[in-house]
This record gives C-alpha cells, structure tokens and sequence, in this order.
C-alpha cells in the first residue's frame, strides 16, 4: 500500500492490522510520535489524516492507504509553535508536546479560548495546567490573552 | 500493546458490495474508525482475530434528507454530525451528543454505525437514537432489514445484527416536540458517560438512558405516566423503580439512579 | 539584564517541540532485547509452582536467583526483592523476568504460577506492622485539652490513592558495556539506581553507570521505582549479554508502580470561644503498601506539616505509617504534605464554623509569624509569610464579597492556607552530603550535576544561577545531561530541592570558580591555563538544629508559602463540580525563572484539583481496577479553571538569590480550598476525592 508521509510517497507492505503509530516510530522511524497511554486518552500519539488530527495508536496502518499522514517531523525544524511552546513554557516534560502542537494546527484563526480549550481536549498534559500552552496558542495567532486565560504577578 | 499483530488478519474492503460480498463468506468484524477495537487490542481483550476494514466506504458517509426521514450513513463522524445543518436542524441533540464524545481526535474518527455495533451500554449518542425512535438499515449481500433501535439490542454487547450484515444507515423521522440531552461523564471532556439522557417531550415522551442499564435503555413505564398527565413526582418515583444500574469503577448505582431522577425532573421543567 | 528573576530562553532546546528530543523508548541499541515482567495475580500467599507455557526458546528468563548479589531494592530499607522467592506480598510483584527480541512473541509467552493464598491485609488501620512512627510533642496537650475553658472540636479527614500520571510511562534499557552495565532511563534519581544496583550486583560487577534520557513527567512517581525496573533490566542484560529495554504500558505503570500514600487524619482541638488555638491533637496514619520504600519519610514530612501553618503552644502529632497487602506507596509531590494540609485546613473550616467565626479571622488570628514556633518548636524567621500570603489572597480574589453574595447559589468560594518545608528534613541535607561540580570549557563553563530536568526547568535554572554567579553570557553555560559516571552527585531531584539546595551548591562554585579566573572570562583562561573543575559540597545553614529521636528543632531551613482561593459552581442535579477560578498566592523566595515558575503553580494547582475532585484510585483485591487512562481521570483543558498565580517574594538568605523551594507548594492548597468551598454550600465533605458519588451522598445526609 502507499500513502504520503511528511509529503513523500511511502510504501508499507506489512499487515495492515499493524497500528499506524508502530509503523511510523519503529519502521519510519518518526520518534516524535509518542505513546501515552494506548486507548486514544492521551492524544501523545496525534499525527494529521489528511489534515485531520487522530490518534495514531488506535488506527490500523492499513486505513492511511492513500492518505496524507503528517507527523510532528512533518513541521520541519522552525515551525513558530514549536518555538512558542518553549518559550512560553507549554511544553514541561514535553512528551505530550509533539502530539499537542498536532492538534493545535487545525485550529482557525483568531480563536476563542473556548475554541482553543475545546481543540485540545483529547490531548492529556500532566505538568502545565494548560495555561502556558494555551498562551502559546494565543500568541501564535496574534490573539492577545483573555483574563480568562489566566493572570500572574510577582510582587516584591 | 499486548495483542499480537501478526495474529490478525485485515482485509480492506473497496465498496459496500465489495464488503457484503466479502461477509457472505467470510466471518469477519467489520471495523470502521477502530477506536472501539483498537482501544481492545491494546489492552488484549480483544477475541475477533478476523477483520474487515470498512473505513474506505465513502458511501456511507453521506448524511441525507429523504422525504421527512434523515438518512445518516454508518460511517459518519462525529465530526461529521456536528458540523452538518441537516443534523442540527433536524436532531440538535445528536449534534451535541458527538461534541461530547472523547476529543477531537476520537470525533475525527468515530462513527455513528460503530458507536451502535460496539453496543456499550454507554455509548453517547445511542440514547439520542433511542429517544427519536431511529431505524437502523442493516444490509447483507442478500436483502436488507430495519431494524428500530429499540428493538436493536438484546442484552450486554449483544444485537440482533448476523455475522454477515453490516449496518449500512441510520434514519431518523421528523421528531415533534422539544428535544432535551444530558451526558453526565466522569469529566467535562473526553469522558465515559456515568449518566446519559436523551428525550423528546411531546404528547407521548419519549426518554431513554444510558449507562444505567445492560443496553441504552428506554422507560416506558415513566413515559406512560407523564403521557397520561401524571405528575413529574409521580414519574420519578415509577423511574426510580425501573431503572436498574450498577456499581463499577467508574460511578455507583446509587448515584446513577439519584441523578438519573433528578435528570427527569430538569428535562420535564426545562422543556415546559 | 541579569538571568536570575527574567524568563530566558530555555536551555532544552527546541528538541521537546520538534519530536527530536529522545525518551527511553525512543532509543534502541543494535541487538536489543524487550523484557517484560510477570507479576503476582493474587495479594499475598506462596508461590508453589510456575511453569511456561510456551516455547522457550529464544527466550533469557530470570527469577530471584538471577540476582548477582543481593535481591533487595536498597532504598530506606532493603526489606523489598527484586524478584519475590516464595512469598507475595502484594498484587503485581515482580515474580519473573522474560526477554525477547520480538515484542509478539514476548506479550504471548505465558507463565502459570500457582499459590497457596494466604488471607490479605487491606485495611490500614487493622495493621499491626508499623514501618514507622513518629510523635512529635509540644507542651502539654492533654492538660490543655482537658482545660475548661475551651471547646473541643473533632473530626476524622481521609484522603485516597493518588495516581502520578506522568505522560510518558516508566522504561529503561539496559547495555551490557566494559564488563558493567550502563542503564539509560526515565529516572528522577540516577544515583538512586546507582544506590540500588551496587547492593543488587555487589562487588562483581563496579562498572555501573546511569545516564537519565528526556523524562516524561516523574512528580514523585520516578523517584524509587525505576531502580526497580533498572534492576530487572540489568538483570536481563547481564544474563542474555545483550540490551534490554522494558518499557511498561500504561496500565502496567498504574497498577504496579508508586501511588500517594491514602490517609487518615484525626484532630482534636481545644480552641479558646475566641478562636486562639490551645492545643492541637493529631493522628496521622499512612498505608504505605507492601513495602517500606520511602514511607517513614512520607510520615516524617506529613507529621511535621500536620498542625498547619499555625501557632499552637500545646501539639502533639502521632504517625504511623503501616504496611497493607497493596502495591507500596512512595513518593508524589508533595510528600506527605497534601493529605495533613488537607485535613488541618478542613478541620480550620469547622472550626470556625463552630465557633461561628469568620474563617479568615481565626486564620488571621492563629497564623505564624516571624519568631513563633512551629509544632516542631523551631522558630520561623523573617522569610515566614503566611499573613502575607493570606491577606494578599483574600484582597486579590475579592473572597469577602463574594463569599458574602453566593451565600445561597450555586456557586461558592473557599480558601485554604499551607506552607511546605523546602530540602530534606532536619539534619538531611547534612547527612546527604550533596555536590555540585562546574567544569570550565572552551566556550565557558559547564553545569555537572546529578539534578534531572524533568519539566520543571533544572538545566535552565541552574544556569540562570550559574550565569549571574560567573557574570558571564548565559549562552556560554552549558548543562551536562546526567550520568552518574560523569557528573556529581547533587543528591536526588525530589523534596523541592533542586533550586535551594544545588542552585545554591552551584552559586557557590560559581564564585569560587570567578576567583580562580581572576578576571579572565572562562574562554580566555581556558587558552591560557587549560581547563579546570571546581566541586563543592552542601553546607546547609550552620544554625539548624535538628533530634531526630524527638523529632525537635529546625526541621527544614525554610518554608514557601501558600494560600489558594478556588470558586466553584455545584450543579444541584448531577453533584458535579465546575472550578470557574482558582487563586493561587505563593511565596518562595525568588521567581529564578518567571514564566517556569509560574508553570510549576499552574501545574502543581491542576495536579491538586485533580487530587481533590476527580482523582479516585478503586482497589479490587488489592490491585487498581482502573488502571486506565479512560477510568482513571486527570484534569482535561476542560476541567480547568482560571488560573490566577500570584508570586510574592520574601528572599531566603540560604538559597541562591533569595530563592526557596517551590516544586512540592502548589500540591498542598488546591483540595482544602475546594473543599472548604463546597462546605460555604452545606456540603460536609471530610474526604477526598470529592466525586459526584460522594457529594451526592454528602448532599443527601
């Protein structure tokens, strides 16, 4: 079968039955994509089908025949998310990051909070609360932060 | 993942003939976004080693208005049902039900069809199905049959369904009166419902639950009193009597049965 | 712009965003093996027989005997085996050990163990056989009690399991190397595992070394167990001669790794009609599981915490930390901490309420300054800022008017306040003799220590640290990833120690390092001279007192503090919860990094609203029955309120610019704060989680 992955043709003839994140991490070799939890809770494993985000441990490999598959690799090095999620701390651990970035991308422009909070919520962060990544998000569609985002201070 | 892949066996199907042809002969388990089976082979409790890839039938993914009837075919996301107008303009309700389901990964992914051939007795948007009195279309190679999706389920996981059918569509009639859903999960989002209630208030009322039963389950006793003027307390009390659901891991039976009344009494003030 | 107090760049790189960044499971060694542990079905009794059934071959099996020198995990005792003998303890013990290079074939291999069942121990407070227990005296409580111009008030507090959840499960490999092993893995502690492995191989095998790999999240959770999984690996790595990677699924990590230890907490209270503590009776009882672990100092840190942030002339706090037939409780943010705090900040509430006092008075009335004493009888000092923390929550949250105007809805708002003792207890950091090293390179210098990033932002603060220490660009710092044969051993990543303890450690060698400069920047002496060390040693502050046999004195250099505001909405029909905003006032010191600070109050806040309102272990026969991510429920961005962080400053002159400890602080106010909240609307609630389950009987009594 053939599909594209991270915009070039790719072949896979194993079983079909494998699943989708197997193929990419141990044959593609696309470490990016990571495994949480195996029940399609965590969304660590989010990779793009056809511009959609999936959980990629729950999907037979066979289903992406002709599909476009896009990992967190797929973004290149210097994607502005990437950057945002480190400098505004939204990625800790950052194990739950490449599949939260995934999600991230189908989102419009000019997004409420709600819509931002709404699009990630198949996707599990232990570390931040969500706040710092939330403010990513915001910052990477020019949206200025809402008081519900959350406030800090330091007072000395 | 603790089931063996190579044990599997996966055959892709390229139309509905092309699937039912295969059924025929073959005993299969047809699998549409997986995240019902697949979730099962990841923990290793899944028993079907056979199965049909039917997530190439587009098909099935057409939602449709035929005459008065809503016509949804089985392989329709959730994404899919909330963003369509035929949907919110004819079973708003539904609509809901899938923004509630998992994420937006597992909306992307889950279909109607699947979420009734999995047969959990949680499943989110059954109790819409079941309160708008929804036929089923099952199809084999050679006939098809509707099936109300009240008289779908026989018991735990269990249907009415043969090996050789697969469920093709979902239709809806128009559905007079107000319609009134609430999921009562284990959080606010991506959660497994505790409490589901799907109802129709209209001279007769139609009200069905999930999650409190075997199968998603409708209550006619409760519908009779409110359709014959009871009174609201009356009708809490008779639902209190047949409502009969358990205690797992994720909620008790006492619970489920004190929300599940209260859940009656805010439709039936709701929807005055 | 100096790097302390500003949020520089990050020193993790953009690795965590692009995917680059390399988790245990994402390494793999030519030749490798996958290992998997066979574990115990029942909660205790004798193993009589195991049997394959399967086809061996191919396969390296383990069991007990495997064991090179000693199978005991060498932690605070060594009463735990690697590998159960004849006896099981509890469900999900590690029995046998099976490698394979196919991962089918592995998963499919099934072992048959037969047992003798023997009656288990669940209940905690049946249990005879204590681990540990501590009683920490001040004054004379009974006669205070018995006084007669006081009112008693009681109540018993119980917290349950709590699961870490740290994203990326448990895994290490370990590679056979040199005629050692090298383990690489998700650990918070290398040289724990270095600790751990020594005793399991003894002196035949010396060439161990730990090299921590990205770490998933830990909170706890990856403090002791991994030298668990480290030994089995190289128990396996040593018998095949090949690489061994075990990685658990995620329900293998829940239902056999470390949970917080549940708890039950009783108070009894004599309080003046005014509302001036007189004495404080408290009971602490911890389940610590099968094994010892770390409970003893669980119960240390939660005893020590248990009358609050509060002057009180007459305490005595009794612990007990008691072994049952589940999987071994250990360490979780926090440490003890968040199950006391939540029962004496419950327990407050009642107060006043009994009293018909206003809550935040009696807490205005009772929290400690400067130069009162702690149950402990250690005298706080200018850092102390419970007041501080207090007045600016309730100010900032507008708590008066809005407790005032709910009064009657749906919604309500609660406060709780806390503080949480940075470092090791009492004399544990003298004991623990940490070190820090800082290694002159040709572009400047190098952070070597054992410290592990674990999310909390170890590399960059160190060498925020580092950079105004040196007074050199903070480009020019480098942090070494850990391995325990190249770096120094700064103790283990745990009790909010990280920054006070070894930034502190690294400040110093900073300065000493700028002396031997003499001017140069490390570039310019690194031509001229070549390259240098410099090491140092932990001093903690020379005035701490500490007896550990009365639990007397100055048992942490110094404290953070904390006061948490959540306001909640209670749907009357479902008994569900809905936190619209939480407040979160803490003072530690010194932000070093702003913006990472701020996460750790904003993630330590979710973790504890999880702690109090969805987080629900259910024990079946002594084993987790909702060992799922699907069943097991943390917080999603949907059950997240507002976060509104507040950090005060209130310097530390031990900790390196100013800083405290801060990782552990947020755990502790988030579950008395709902609570008290939902009592502002009638609910009764005493334990923890608060599930709809639970309130709706709460509503109904």
């Amino acid at each position: 079968m053939q599909f594209t992955l991270n915009g070039e043709s790719r072949e896979f003839d194993g079983n079909p039955a494998a699943r989708l994140i197997d193929v990419l991490r141990e044959e593609c070799h696309l470490t990016g994509v990571k495994e949480g939890c195996g029940e399609g809770e965590c969304g660590a494993c989010t990779v793009l089908i056809d511009g959609e985000p999936v959980c990629s441990c729950i999907i037979p490999a066979g289903q992406v025949e002709g599909a476009d598959v896009v990992t967190i690799e797929g973004l290149g090095g210097n994607h502005p998310l990437q950057e945002l999620f480190m400098n505004e701390v939204g990625a800790q651990c950052g194990i739950c990051t490449p599949g939260m970035i995934m999600a991230t991308l189908k989102l419009g422009d000019a997004p409420t909070l709600d819509e931002i909070k709404t699009a990630l919520a198949g996707n599990l962060c232990r570390c931040t609360g969500y706040a710092a990544i939330y403010r990513a998000v915001l910052k990477w569609k020019g949206m200025p932060e809402p008081a519900s985002a959350g406030s800090a201070v330091v007072v000395q | 993942m603790r089931l063996a892949i190579s044990g599997l066996d996966m055959r892709r199907a390229t139309s509905v003939e092309d699937a039912l042809a295969i059924l025929r002969n073959e005993k299969r388990m047809p699998v549409a976004g997986a995240t019902d089976v697949y979730i099962a082979l990841n923990f290793g409790t899944l028993v079907p080693k056979q199965f049909l890839d039917i997530w190439a039938l587009d098909e099935l993914r057409t939602i449709s208005k035929r005459g008065d009837t809503l016509v949804i075919g089985a392989l329709t996301s959730y994404t899919a049902l909330i963003q369509s107008h035929l949907v919110a303009e004819h079973v708003p309700m539904l609509a809901e039900a899938s923004r509630l389901v998992g994420g937006v990964q597992i909306q992307n992914r889950g279909t109607l069809g699947g979420n009734i051939a999995n047969g959990s007795p949680a499943a989110d948007g059954v109790p819409v199905l079941a309160a708008v009195d929804a036929t089923i279309v099952l199809r084999s190679f050679e006939r098809e049959r509707r099936v109300p999706v009240n008289e779908f389920y026989t018991g735990y996981r269990k249907t009415v369904m043969q090996a050789d059918e697969l469920i093709v569509a979902i239709e809806i009639g128009t559905v007079e009166g107000k319609q009134w859903f609430r999921k009562v999960g284990t959080r606010a989002a991506q959660a497994i419902s505790k409490v589901v209630m799907a109802a129709v208030r209209a001279p007769s009322p139609r009200i069905a639950f999930g999650s409190v039963a075997a199968t998603v389950v409708r209550v006619p006793e409760t519908e009779k009193i409110l359709g014959a003027g009871g009174s609201i307390g009356d009708a809490a009390d008779v639902l209190s009597r047949e409502l009969k659901p358990i205690d797992d891991v994720r909620s008790t039976a006492d619970y489920r049965l004190r929300v599940s009344v209260n859940l009656l009494r805010r439709f039936w003030s709701d929807t005055e | 712009m100096p790097a302390v107090g500003n949020s520089v760049a990050r020193k993790d790189g953009i690795g965590k965003a692009t995917g680059a960044a390399l988790y245990a499971d994402d390494i793999v060694f030519p030749e490798m093996l996958f290992g998997r542990t066979i574990r115990s079905t029942v909660p205790r009794g004798r193993i009589k027989s195991i049997s394959y059934d399967f086809d061996t071959t191919g396969f390296t099996i383990a069991d007990y005997r495997d064991c090179p020198a000693k199978n005991a995990v060498d932690l605070m005792s060594q009463d735990q085996p690697f590998l159960a003998e004849r006896e099981v303890k509890h469900m999900a013990e590690p029995i046998l050990l099976l490698a394979h290079e196919d991962k089918e074939k592995l998963h499919a291999a099934k072992v048959v163990i037969e047992y003798e069942e023997e009656e288990p121990l669940f209940d905690p407070e049946k249990s005879d056989q204590v681990f540990k227990s501590i009683d920490i005296v001040k004054g004379d409580t009974d006669a205070a009690l018995a006084s007669a111009d006081v009112i008693i008030v009681e109540g018993t507090y119980t917290t349950g399991h709590q699961e870490h959840v740290y994203i990326e499960p448990n895994g290490v490999i370990a590679v056979p190397e040199n005629g050692g092993v090298a383990i690489y893995g998700s650990v918070q502690c290398p040289f724990y595992v270095i600790k751990a492995l020594r005793c399991l191989l003894g002196s035949a095998h010396p060439n161990v070394r730990v090299i921590q790999t990205e770490t998933g999240g830990g909170f706890g959770g990856k403090e002791e167990y991994p030298s668990m999984i480290a030994g089995h690996a190289v128990i396996l790595a040593l018998k095949s001669g090949r690489p061994v990677k075990i990685i658990y699924d995620r329900e293998e990590d829940m239902v056999a790794t470390t949970k917080r230890h549940p708890s039950i907490v009783r108070h009894r209270t004599a309080v003046t009609r005014d509302g001036c503590l007189v004495a404080m009776d408290i009971d602490v009882l911890l389940d610590g599981g099968a094994y010892v672990t770390l409970s003893p100092t669980v119960l240390s840190r939660g005893c020590i915490h248990a009358a609050g942030p509060y002057r009180c002339d007459n305490v005595h706090i009794h612990g007990r930390a008691v072994f049952t037939n589940t999987p071994p409780n250990g360490a979780f943010r926090g440490f003890g901490a968040p199950q006391t705090e939540f029962a004496v900040e419950v327990h407050m509430e009642r107060i006043a309420e009994a009293l018909g006092i206003d809550s935040v008075d009696l807490r205005r009335m009772n929290a400690l300054r400067p130069g009162d004493k702690t149950a402990t009888g250690q005298t706080l000092r200018n850092d102390c800022s419970a007041h501080m923390v207090l007045e600016e929550a309730v100010k900032r949250s507008d708590f008066v008017k809005k407790r005032a105007e709910w009064k009657g809805t749906n919604k309500s708002i609660g406060l709780a306040l806390f503080y949480h003792g940075a470092g090791f207890t009492g004399a544990g950091e003298r004991t623990l003799k940490s070190k820090a090293r800082l290694d002159l390179i040709p572009t400047g210098v190098r952070i070597a220590v054992g410290s592990t990033e674990i999310g909390q932002g170890t590399r960059t603060m160190h060498a925020q640290i580092v950079t105004d220490a040196l007074e050199i660009p903070y480009e020019t710092v480098e942090v070494a990833q850990p391995d325990t044969s190249l770096v120094a051993d700064s103790g283990p990543t745990v009790a909010s120690r990280t920054c006070m303890v070894v930034g502190k450690i690294l400040e110093e060698c900073a300065h000493e390092m700028k002396e031997k400069l003499g001017g140069l920047t490390p570039a310019d002496y690194y031509v001229k001279n070549g390259a240098f060390s410099v090491e140092r040693m932990y001093e903690p502050p020379d005035w701490i007192q500490w007896d550990d046999s009365l639990y007397r004195g100055d048992a942490y250099a110094t404290y953070g503090w904390g006061c948490d505001v959540a306001e909640l909405e209670f749907d009357r029909d479902t008994y569900e919860v809905r936190p619209i905003k939480l407040t979160a006032v803490q003072e530690f010191g010194r932000p070093i990094h702003p913006a990472l600070a701020r996460g750790q109050i904003e993630g330590g806040t979710a973790q504890g609203l999880g702690y109090a309102l969805l987080e629900r272990v259910v024990m079946r026969n002594g084993a987790m029955a909702n060992g799922q991510l699907t069943n097991y429920v943390i917080p999603t961005t949907l059950d997240m309120p507002e976060l509104d962080v507040v950090m005060m400053e209130n310097p530390y002159p031990g900790g390196p610019f100013g800083a405290k400890g801060l990782g552990e602080l947020p755990m502790d106010g988030p579950a008395p704060a709902v609570v008290n909240a939902l009592r502002q609307m009638g609910l009764d609630v005493r334990d923890i989680p608060a599930t709809p389950e639970h309130l709706s009987n709460c509503a109904m009594a």
